[in-house]
């Protein structure tokens, strides 16, 4: 479970998230979902421990991201945009890298890497080096590696960029096998859809602030709009840097 | 520490697939240093050789004025090759480097010789042309010298004067160089080599594993491994570290292999490359290791991309190696401060082992030590700059 009190970051001038707080609780999946520039990318990156808040906190299982980050490190998997992978390794080499760096040892970590290979369907390509590798097998490449410590937290960073519909339709699977294993998943999109067909609980942000949260039937009544869509806007205040 | 071992066990295996890295730590320099060296080696000395003891032509006008004189040359192998030039033909000959000089005899100087008084001759070349030519008319006019004090010894004698009392003061040169110092004064650049090449050795890791990592995308969830950042960074130092040691043990010993194919003996000079001293060659200069890795990675890590990295890094590299060509030019005693300053140091250690004299300890130390300690200061450095978010790009 996450929660987030009051976090703040500013970059110089750029306030990006000012005071953004919410609950991404276990067993549901939880998305941010915000025009391009809302302040996302900087609340998750918040979470992963990669960037310090100015202010607020955050606990992960009850673990603070500011007093006790390599704890928190523990208890989640990270997936970033970026995903980069590395490519003269293989696939599996990647995921063991990060199995290492996190202490599991090699015995576990082969079978692990098995599990995860099942799970995620990429036995076919596990031991090829990832240079070349299409965009859906880096994602489950990356997804695998974030996995790969079996954290009960996922924070995904707009995970379905640059994928194409089937990898979209095997991401959605897989999130909804991980959230029905009882794990928090927290996700950031700009896709009003995905959201729609994914999420338990919107957070929706913009210009750094949580504008509405709740499911998405709340949201819809809050705004007293007819479609999502219309909730989306009318919340948000503006239907800019939305798809 | 497991952590920074993980780190580096990776980042010594990813690196050991990537062509342009193993080019650079296992090809560059192992290969083209000791070709180089030999090369260059081989050039000095045929050229000396060509010079000094092989017979050489002398294009001379007006040879028929001083048939003596010309039987001399010919007896110091010095082919005389009879030419009809006047001054301006003889300046343009040698321009187009159909000639590398000439001896003009001009034609009062018999005339002159039979009336006791001194008789001029003129010899041409060019003393910027760097193939030999300074050389040549230097053993040439020493031939003609020779020639002079000759004839004058025997104008005197024939007047009954006893030679020797026109010399009060005679010179001796005596050469204290050994063959191995004359050896190592000309493999001045094989520590310049042998640094170069650690440091380029190690440039490619250094790059890939900072701005490279971030540029691939890979740096966030690095950054996301349950340990202290500086341990990551750490890791990478060791392994550019662990390049940097592996191209210029292969670049020592290609040399010392490639010295056994120069003819150094036949010339007065001697170089024993042995193990032992490969050996030593490699400890003295090993430390710079730590502080060549440290600095690399500082430098890369400010960069924005593998272009940036590579463009910074070549210049970082060539900051401590540069001073190693020119500081045979110059005549500098290690001092202490030297013997602190690092890659002139182990420079200096280097020239020293090679030319089989013995190392003094606090020269040891303080070379060693210096290098160290800023190397020690630069990855704490790194370390500092990993736990910034400004690293994330």
């Amino acid at each position: 479970m996450i929660t987030v009190n009051a976090l703040s970051k500013r970059f110089g001038k750029v306030e990006a998230v000012r005071g953004v707080s919410f609950t991404a609780p276990d067993g549901r999946i939880t998305g941010l979902l915000g025009p391009n520039g809302a302040g996302k990318s900087t609340t998750l990156r918040m979470l992963a421990t990669l960037l310090r808040p100015d202010a607020g906190e955050a606990v992960v299982d009850g673990q603070s991201i500011v007093a006790s980050p390599i704890e928190v490190r523990r208890r989640i998997g990270v997936l970033s945009h970026a995903s980069g992978l590395y490519p003269q390794l293989t696939a599996r080499e990647n995921i063991l890298y990060f199995a290492e760096l996190h202490g599991i040892g090699r015995q576990q970590a082969r079978s692990r890497v098995a599990e995860l290979a099942a799970l995620l369907e990429i036995d076919e390509f596990l031991d090829r080096k990832t240079k070349g590798f299409s965009q859906g097998q880096r994602l489950k490449t990356a997804l695998a590696r974030s996995l790969v410590h079996s954290p009960r937290n996922l924070i995904l960073d707009e995970p379905t960029n640059g994928l194409d519909v089937m990898a979209v339709r095997n991401l959605r699977a897989l999130l909804t096998r991980l959230r029905e294993q009882g794990h928090c998943i927290l996700f950031s999109s700009h896709v009003m859809q995905e959201v729609a067909l994914l999420c338990d609980e919107v957070v929706v942000i913009a210009q750094g602030r949580v504008a509405a949260a709740g499911t998405i039937e709340a949201l819809r009544s809050q705004a007293g709009e007819p479609t999502l869509e219309d909730a989306f806007v009318k919340l948000i205040g503006t239907a800019e840097g939305l798809n | 520490m497991r952590g920074i071992f993980t780190v580096f066990r990776k980042e010594f295996i990813e690196n050991l697939r990537d062509r342009r890295i193993l080019l650079s730590a296992l090809v560059f320099g192992p290969v083209l240093g000791p070709l180089m060296l030999a090369g260059l080696l081989q050039l000095s000395v045929s050229r000396g050789e060509a010079t000094f003891e092989k017979p050489m032509t002398l294009p001379v006008i007006g040879a028929e004025y001083a048939p003596n004189l010309i039987a001399t040359l010919e007896s110091q192998d010095i082919k005389v090759e009879p030419r009809k030039f006047n001054e301006q033909q003889i300046r343009e000959a040698i321009a187009a480097r159909e000639i590398t000089l000439a001896l003009r005899i001009p034609a009062d100087f018999a005339e002159r010789w039979a009336r006791s008084e001194p008789a001029a001759v003129e010899i041409f070349a060019d003393s910027s042309d760097q193939f030999g030519g300074d050389a040549s008319a230097e053993r040439v006019s020493r031939a003609v010298r020779g020639y002079s004090r000759q004839i004058s010894q025997t104008r005197l004698l024939l007047r009954g004067v006893d030679p020797v009392s026109t010399m009060p003061v005679v010179i001796h040169d005596i050469d204290v160089s050994t063959p191995a110092s004359r050896a190592s004064f000309a493999l001045g650049m094989l520590s310049y080599l042998a640094i170069f090449a650690m440091l380029f050795g190690g440039m490619y890791l250094a790059i890939d594993a900072t701005a490279g990592e971030r540029e691939r995308g890979s740096l966030e969830a690095l950054l996301t491994a349950p340990m202290p950042r500086p341990h990551l960074i750490y890791g990478k130092i060791a392994a550019t570290m662990a390049y940097m040691l592996i191209s210029m043990a292969l670049t020592l010993t290609a040399c010392a292999i490639a010295l056994n194919y120069v003819r150094l003996e036949e010339f007065g000079m001697s170089l024993s490359m042995g193990p032992l001293t490969t050996l030593k060659l490699f400890a003295v200069s090993a430390p710079l290791a730590v502080l060549g890795a440290g600095l690399l990675t500082v430098v890369a890590s400010f960069t924005r991309s593998f272009r940036e990295a590579q463009s910074y890094l070549t210049f970082a590299i060539s900051l401590p190696t540069l001073p190693l060509v020119f500081i045979g030019l110059l005549r500098v005693e290690p001092s202490p401060l030297i013997m602190s300053t690092p890659s002139l140091s182990q420079h200096f250690l280097m020239m020293k082992i090679l030319r089989g004299e013995t190392l003094a300890m606090p020269d040891l130390l303080y070379s060693a030590g210096a290098s160290l300690l800023i190397g020690a200061a630069l990855c704490w450095f790194a370390g500092r700059l990993y736990e910034r978010e400004a690293i994330l790009g």
